[in-house]
């Protein structure tokens, strides 16, 4: 009970999670304020200091996000436009310090509805790498997180890793975010988009995702196929688009609020894919 | 069961630490409690409020989201290790200059914030420190201070602060604050900070999950079996004395722990006390405590008359009713050609000071003393006497230094359980609350539901003004009544109006007790009355300023209870002075909406505010006195509890100039009730007005003495030197010989004494008579710019004008206005807590640094003949005028008058679409 693994190589780390039920721990910050008044009691697996899974990597076939990365990391590596959207989002969660710990394969694994990297990662088409002692495996972002606090990942598993692919042709993103007040926020709906452009400058594929309206982020693919081989217009999103949402009341704001800013936020961020 | 301690090794401000501890440990506790850094303040342990900021590898973290198994082999350097050699660093003594830190529990995690920016760019824009300083809350300063304190180091420039006036000049110098320095190094203590000397125990109260039901304690026996380091489990049948407290003398209903029946979620109903690991280690749940719960009584409920009565002494719920009428106010609304009504809705408001309630107790003998953040050493003294069964004299309140209190650190919270634990068990008991726990137990801004009725004449003069409000007090009566009878006076804002009828009712509900909350209800009628005068002004066409220009209430004018006020009457002063900004930010908003093509629209709105100093017609005095030692040493025994707002600063600049030294000749010493006089509550904007006259009569008093023991002339200098004191009056120039004067226990040989009461009279049943001997009066303008859209408002820019007499230390006047200013913004914009739902900082929002807009403040300084210097209060009347000026701007921008505040996003966006002005 109530032990702490700090391993720097992933067997290790694996070896500890075949060995029994133990929460992963990177940046903590998901995990210490959901036990505030109490002493951190539970078995943990610190993942921060293994070396491998560090950083934000590019290739020929994409980019790979360290589940060790932190939001700073992201900001502060050089990647093209395509990235924008998860950029502008890392430099809105929470405040620098949160920022400087939390990472964004917690936020993934943590699930939360109104997690503000999941939208982004829906809209790159992000693919989650998962490792146990028994071996690897990879799942489409949309697989893993299926729910309100619930993803794919067996409890011998961890993540190791993001990938988003390089896109086929020019790229951009953006991400908008609403929320109660300028910094510290979680957000009441957020949108993650990604269109890669035709040499006409119409669309040729578009992906976005709206977060905080449903258990968890969804992309819009009524939207995505109207917004295809047209030119990034506002006008083109229609209430029925939103028909993959569920957003609820909550002390944030009410269901209606939400689907109607929504619509806003999805218009106005396709009119920032221009 | 904790992790099992392991070495950890890593660098400590530069020099290598090595310790060791469980490596889940927050970083945050490593370093307060293994290593004594107490420097790292902890308001939240969730990583909501930055006050734990320390740099790791040079970049800021919560440190209570760091474990501390992450910090080996790295570097953390904390607000320790932020001076250079001993000396402040330029970054601290901007802070500490320019008056950065006002209570100083959020100014370590700024501090580190700051450095990380300043590290990484030296020279940063606006945008980049409120990026960077974006993670950390104050709730204090209105962040334009801290703003400005950064921004200076990258312009490499210092402001102008007044170090040392000359003889007589301390009233109305810059003068940082004496514990500046203490604050920006962190050795300022605070309630957490400060530990009893010999070993303790720590106290957990274990509280409600209801809002109304009885409970039943079963057998403790198995529980202390399990847990060999729980010492006692403490219940209602083990206080001594008088199991019940409360502000008013006859109104004492809340218990310190509540005998089997409780009325609140979060009342405390055991208290366990052992050892901080085991105490922490009990789940509520482990606790054999059977429930029966009882329906809730809601506001809705209590205003219906529904409901079973939840005391006694309040048949219907109705703990008390206030009124005041003069005229007839009836007949006059259906004579007169322009008439408005309105109704205003306002939900529960959390202080949010970043300081969580904490402190400690130790029985000394046959005395207790109690260690602890609080607004008011004396009440806490008489009331901990009570439960205690002991006499006054054999309590002891030591305050810490309180990091925000706002009102809510009035009211006792921690104080009755560690005094009750130490008292019985004769060992130090110590209790830090979590700030789920505070949120939930403590006081809150009374929510409201108000409906108010206004006229005037075919020129717009008012004529009649009718108002109504229910306030929903909780479970307790707390301050309860001093809403109820403080609203209907200042009801129809500082306009002179002959027919006025304004009644209120303090209604008690299952829910948190509400309480002092900076204004006292004022704020929730402001919000009425400024709503009636732009309406009107509008039937009248006449524009929103000149309106209220033309009403305010002047010299030689009756206010509603027959109170003539002659001098000192500075409202149309504020208004005028804020005139022809306004007519450029109306008409800077208006040319904007016609360009505007997409959502945004921008609006001006203004708003007037005034607020009686002191008690409500009640007795305040306050007690000051100068001493002056056998070697010189001149000492201000100044009960006045500074919880930020800088009252040592203030009695020390009066002080010094009445008895006619320079300030810096004195020394002030902090609260404490065996050392000082009782210079009553630091609240009701009465500190400098009340305690400031108190501290001018002891300069002066002091200074008579000394004159007399040397029989100098009236108009003698005094110089202060070491080991004596210089008298010269022009003729020649005598050095008393004090070592022949007998010394009183703290060593004085001659003492000022000062005593002040303002004087008022009682109400009648009408409501008549003279509550207050002083009034402040302000008006503010907001200029906002609303995404109609999505509902968001955006405050641009907030001009204030205030009348507050004199400014006494206009550093510290400003940052009251700015302070107030942020919270009358969250009033107006998002803060409002429900019991049981958002009972944390992520959920309840208060503003960020990102959130308050450049503030222009203009002090007007009409003095008052009572006050000290001339000087009024500040302190409440900052954040009146606030959100009813941004509410409207709103309306101005969209032509929607927002009455329900918050007026949250969804809720603008709600009553756009209602009104067809949505985009
Ligand atoms: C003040 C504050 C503000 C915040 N603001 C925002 C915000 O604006 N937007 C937002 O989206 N979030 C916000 N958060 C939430 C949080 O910071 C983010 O979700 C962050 O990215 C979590 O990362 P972490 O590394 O700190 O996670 P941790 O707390 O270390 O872990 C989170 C969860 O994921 C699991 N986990 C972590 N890594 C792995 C892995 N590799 N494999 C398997 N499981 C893993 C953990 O077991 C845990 O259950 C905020 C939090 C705080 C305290
Ligand atoms: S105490 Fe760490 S952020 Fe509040
Ligand atoms: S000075 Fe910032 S919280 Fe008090």
């Amino acid at each position: 009970m109530g032990s702490y693994l700090r391993p720097t190589s992933m067997p290790e780390a694996l070896a500890a999670l075949a060995a029994g039920p133990r929460i992963v721990l990177a940046g903590g910050t998901d995990y210490y304020p959901t036990r505030v008044g109490r002493p951190p009691e539970d078995d943990l697996l610190d993942i921060t200091a293994i070396g491998a899974l560090s950083g934000i990597v590019e290739s020929d076939a994409g980019w790979r996000i360290g589940a060790a990365a932190s939001w700073t990391d992201v900001i502060e590596a050089p990647l093209p436009p395509l990235f924008d959207g998860l950029k502008a989002a890392a430099r809105e969660v929470g405040g620098v310090q949160i920022q400087n710990t939390g990472t964004i394969a917690g936020n993934l694994c943590n699930a939360s509805p109104a997690a503000d990297g999941i939208p982004n990662l829906l809209a790159l088409d992000a693919t989650v790498h998962l490792a146990s002692a028994g071996g690897e495996r990879a799942v489409p972002i949309a697989g893993f997180v299926l729910g309100n606090r619930r993803t794919a990942r067996r409890g011998d598993e961890m993540v190791t890793a993001i990938t988003i692919p390089r896109p086929r042709n020019p790229a951009r993103s953006v991400f908008l975010k609403l929320g109660g007040r300028r910094y510290l926020v979680i957000s009441i709906v957020m949108v993650g988009a990604v269109a890669e452009f035709a040499e006409d400058g119409t669309i040729a594929t578009a992906r976005l995702a709206v977060g905080a309206c449903s258990a968890a982020a969804v992309r819009l693919p009524a939207l995505e196929a109207a917004l295809a081989g047209k030119r990034p217009d506002g006008a083109l999103v229609t209430e029925a688009h939103l028909a993959p949402l569920a957003p609820i009341d909550d002390v944030r704001a009410p269901a209606a609020y939400r689907r109607d800013a929504a619509l806003t936020l999805l218009r106005r961020a396709v009119e920032a894919l221009r | 069961m904790r992790s099992p301690a392991e070495r950890i090794a890593f660098t400590l401000n530069g020099a290598a630490a090595d310790v060791h501890t469980p490596p889940a440990t927050r970083l945050s506790d490593l370093l307060r409690d293994t290593l004594g850094l107490t420097g790292t303040k902890i308001g939240c342990n969730a990583g909501d409020c930055g006050a734990c900021t320390v740099l790791l590898d040079g970049r800021q973290v919560c440190a209570c989201l760091v474990p501390a198994g992450q910090v080996a082999g790295r570097a953390v350097t904390t607000v320790e290790g932020l001076a250079e050699q001993g000396r402040l660093s330029a970054l601290q003594q901007a802070f500490a200059d320019q008056g950065a830190a006002q209570c100083g529990i959020c100014t370590p995690g700024m501090l580190m914030a700051a450095a990380d920016l300043l590290a990484r760019n030296p020279t940063p824009d606006e945008p980049a420190v409120l990026d960077a300083l974006g993670g950390v809350l104050c709730r204090c300063t209105g962040y334009r201070k801290i703003v400005e304190a950064v921004l200076s180091l990258g312009r490499n420039e210092r402001l102008p602060v007044d170090a040392a006036p000359v003889a007589g000049a301390a009233v109305g110098a810059r003068l940082p604050h004496p514990d500046a320095e203490a604050i920006v190094t962190g050795a300022h203590r605070f309630g957490a900070d400060a530990l009893p000397e010999s070993a303790f125990l720590t106290l957990r109260a274990v509280r409600s999950p209801h809002p109304h039901a009885r409970f039943g304690i079963g057998d403790l026996a198995p529980l202390h079996a399990r847990f060999p380091g729980l010492v006692r489990v403490l219940t209602a049948a083990d206080v001594p004395g008088q199991n019940l407290f409360g502000i008013y003398p006859t109104g004492k209903d809340q218990p310190a722990l509540a005998p089997g029946l409780v009325r609140m979620r979060g009342e405390a109903v055991v208290a366990l006390v052992g050892d901080a690991e085991t105490v922490a280690a009990i789940r509520d749940e482990d606790v054999p405590i059977t429930w029966e719960v009882l329906p809730p009584v809601t506001f809705e409920d209590a205003r219906a008359g529904l409901g079973p009565d939840l005391h006694a002494h309040a048949p219907g719920n109705v703990l008390c009713r206030g009124r005041v009428k003069t005229g007839d106010a009836e007949a006059a609304l259906v004579a007169s050609p322009h008439r408005a009504s309105v109704s205003v809705e306002t939900g529960f408001v959390e202080h949010a000071y970043i300081e969580p309630e904490a402190g400690y107790a130790r029985r000394v003998g046959e005395r207790i003393e109690i260690v602890a953040c609080t607004q008011t050493p004396y009440m806490d003294r008489d009331e901990l006497a009570l439960i205690l069964g002991i006499l006054q004299a054999q309590v002891r309140v030591i305050p810490t230094a309180t990091g925000g209190g706002f009102g809510g650190k009035l009211d006792l919270s921690v104080q009755p359980l560690v005094a009750i634990a130490a008292w019985l068990l004769g060992q130090p008991v110590r209790c830090v609350y979590t700030r789920p726990e505070s949120m939930a137990s403590t006081t809150k801004r009374h929510p409201s539901r108000i409906t108010a009725e206004a006229a005037c004449d075919a020129d717009g003069k008012l004529t009649a003004y009718r108002f109504h409000g229910d306030f929903n007090t909780g479970a307790y009566a707390s301050w309860g009544p001093t809403v109820a009878n403080r609203v209907p006076v200042h009801a129809t804002g500082p306009y002179t109006i002959p027919n006025v009828l304004n009644t209120s009712a303090a209604l008690h509900t299952t829910d948190t007790p509400a309480g002092a909350f900076r204004g006292f209800g004022v704020p929730q009628a402001a919000i009425a009355h400024e709503a009636l005068m732009d309406m009107l002004a509008e039937r009248c066409g006449l524009d929103p300023l000149a309106f209220r220009l033309a009403n305010a209430i002047r010299p030689g004018d009756a206010t509603p209870t027959g109170q003539v006020l002659r001098h000192a009457v500075g409202m149309a002063d504020c208004l005028e002075a804020l005139a022809p900004r306004w007519m450029e930010l109306r008409a800077e908003a208006e040319a904007f909406n016609r360009a505007e093509k997409g959502a945004s629209r921008r609006g001006a709105g203004v708003a007037c505010m005034w607020y009686g100093i002191g008690n409500t017609s009640m007795s305040n005095p306050s007690d000051m006195t100068l001493g002056l030692a056998r070697d010189g040493t001149l000492t201000l025994y100044c009960g006045a509890m500074d919880i930020g707002q800088g009252s040592k600063t203030i009695m020390a600049q009066i002080a010094a100039d009445a008895l006619g030294v320079p300030v810096a000749a004195l020394r002030v010493t902090t609260a404490d009730t065996d050392l000082t006089r009782d210079a009553g509550k630091t609240s009701a904007s009465r500190q400098t007005f009340v305690s400031g006259n108190a501290a001018k009569a002891a300069g002066e008093d002091l200074r008579r003495r000394l004159l007399a023991l040397a029989n100098a002339g009236p108009d003698a200098r005094l110089v202060p030197t070491p080991g004596g004191i210089v008298i010269d009056d022009g003729r020649r120039s005598v050095i008393p010989d004090l070592v022949r004067l007998a010394a009183d226990p703290h060593g004085d040989v001659l003492v000022g004494e000062g005593r002040f009461d303002p004087p008022t009279t009682a109400l009648d049943a009408d409501g008549r008579g003279i509550p207050y001997a002083a009034y402040a009066f302000a008006a503010q303008v907001a200029l906002v710019e609303v995404d109609t859209a999505l509902g968001t408002v955006r405050p641009l820019r907030i001009l204030a004008a205030h009348d507050v007499g004199r400014a006494v230390n206009p550093i510290q006047v400003e940052g009251q206005i700015h302070g107030g200013i942020a919270q009358g913004l969250g009033l107006a914009l998002m803060e409002e807590f429900f019991p049981g739902r958002n009972e944390n900082l992520h959920d309840y929002l208060i503003p960020t640094i990102g959130d308050i807009p450049p503030i222009e403040v203009t002090l007007v300084e009409d003095p008052d003949p009572l006050g000290p210097f001339g000087a009024k209060g500040i302190g409440e009347p900052a954040l009146i005028a606030t959100a009813p000026a941004i509410l409207g701007a709103v309306h101005h921008a969209t032509g929607v008058r927002l009455t329900r505040a918050p007026a949250t996003p969804d809720r603008v966006r709600a009553a756009l679409l209602a009104a067809g002005a949505a985009r």
